[in-house]
């Protein structure tokens, strides 16, 4: 039986909530399923499960505080029969009762005959609702359309409730928005505590990296594109390919990591920031990680993000964009060992082969944790990166 | 479309991309994204919308041509569509 235990979305969560499970005993899951939305300091997060297998048994109530760690559900990696076949192990009750409200749906309802009207069915259908959900007041019971209507109406009347209710509690936002910064302060102050920082620097040329991304802009439709972070991001996890031990984390000692996932630091509206990571960015084109932005920074700022994407960062990536400061020195995110900065994109004086011109310029950081790496790795990584952006067609 | 109207549209979307300011109390020549706090992906999103609103492209290269509230609307007024 595997053990699908709460788990840690970085090094400043110590618990969640959980909301809601999204599966139920008898369910078949499989590798990357949400099983359940906790509620943390960084938002209602959707928690997926690593394992596949069938849903033994679900050991947490919903509205229950859990530690990180503690043992979630049951899932019988074995079974791989059809869910029906599955209902009759029905797991004994879950060990906290649920409150009764939020109880786990029955299994059966769509298989309880319900009696409507073809019209009542068709229109059922059209509309999401389920039949087994509505009260006829046909003949027998049977639904009629008046009753699928006015179970549309109904529906509208809720979310609307829903939707004001949501603009109505201004608090709870401002709630979030202080256990985020209380997540923040923990983090940081564990890596300004325990992490002997070094740091470095670089300017960065970018005249070729931004005149190839102009050009590809040119034809691409507008929802596709690029921001030059998108080649910043791509030419750091090119770059970590060379250097890995920045690529890694430190728990007593250095553990390179293969897979090389970018944390990416989104800045929230009402202040706070957000890292979710860009998975797998080394084997992403340029267009990809563009795209994979435009999916994660809408999510992140709605503190909608799934936990892989909070826990599973091998390295953070800090960006000041356009006007605003010319450098930044990023505080690594233990347990990682490395964030790189990036200033501000400016024209500045430039001076190559004995003649002056003005580029756009970046300033670049590298903050390394002196335990996993030295000053000379750091370098290393920074011409490395250079490189890669003088050479943007190559990215 | 008027001035006035389309003065109306570019407060609506950007409202919705920095919903906690008031975009209508942007003064004509002050610098949109300074004013509101909005970042490069932000202000990407902005040129999608008023691609998808108004169905009107601006181009990477008029990015410059568009900073404050006059500038953008006389560059929506005069752009051949």
């Amino acid at each position: 039986m595997i053990e699908f235990v709460m788990p840690s979305l970085g090094a400043d969560m110590a618990d969640g909530t959980l909301v809601e499970w999204l599966k139920k005993p008898g369910d078949q899951v499989k590798r990357g399923d949400i099983i359940a939305t906790v509620e943390t300091q960084k938002g209602l997060i959707d928690i997926e499960v690593f394992d596949e297998g069938t849903i033994e048994k679900l050991m947490i109530a919903e509205d229950t505080k859990v530690p990180v760690g503690t043992l979630m559900a049951l899932i019988n990696p074995e079974k791989t029969i059809e869910p029906q076949k599955a209902i009759p192990v029905v797991a004994e009750e879950p060990v906290i009762q649920p409150t009764e409200e939020k109880a786990i749906p029955p299994f059966v309802t769509e298989h309880i005959q319900v009696k409507a009207s073809p019209l009542a069915k068709k229109i059922a259908a059209e509309n999401n609702i389920d039949l087994s959900q509505i009260m006829g007041s046909g003949e027998n019971g049977a639904i009629t359309r008046k009753d699928i209507e006015g179970a549309i109406e109904q529906g509208k009347l809720v979310q609307e409730k829903e939707r004001s209710s949501i603009v109505a509690e201004p608090i709870k936002e401002q709630n979030i928005s202080n256990t985020l910064r209380s997540a923040v302060a923990a983090a940081m102050s564990r890596s300004n505590r325990e992490i002997p920082h070094y740091f470095l620097e670089k300017k960065i040329d970018l005249e070729k990296a931004l005149a190839w991304m102009h050009e590809k802009n040119k034809v691409l439709p507008v929802q596709k594109r690029l921001l030059p972070v998108a080649l910043l991001i791509k030419a750091v996890a090119s770059s970590l390919k060379q250097v890995p031990e920045l690529n890694a984390i430190w728990d007593t000692d250095l553990q390179l990591k293969t897979e090389i996932n970018i944390g990416f630091v989104v800045s929230l509206r009402n202040g706070g920031i957000i890292v979710p990571a860009i998975h797998a960015a080394d084997l992403k084109s340029v267009d990809e990680i563009m795209e994979n932005l435009n999916d994660i920074i809408p999510r992140a700022r709605a503190l909608r993000l799934r936990s892989s994407e909070l826990s599973d960062s091998t390295v953070t990536i800090t960006s000041i964009g356009d006007g605003g400061a010319d450098l930044v020195y990023g505080i690594i995110y233990p347990p990682q060992v490395a964030i790189i900065g990036f200033g501000s994109i400016s024209e500045q004086a430039f001076a190559e082969n004995g003649l002056l011109g003005v580029r756009p310029m970046v300033r670049v950081s590298l903050a390394g944790d002196h335990r996993a790496s030295d000053g000379l790795s750091g370098s290393r990584f920074l011409v490395t990166l250079n490189n890669h952006l003088q050479n943007p067609e190559a990215l | 479309m008027i001035k006035e109207e389309l003065e109306k549209n570019i407060f609506q979307l950007l409202k919705k991309i920095a919903p906690e300011t008031e975009p209508s109390e942007l003064s004509p020549t002050e610098n949109i994204r300074e004013a509101l706090g909005i970042d490069s992906y932000d202000f990407l999103q902005f040129i999608i919308a008023l691609d998808e609103k108004l169905k009107i492209e601006i181009p990477e290269q008029d990015y410059g041509k568009i900073t404050s509230l006059n500038s953008l609307t006389d560059y929506l007024i005069n752009k051949p569509k």
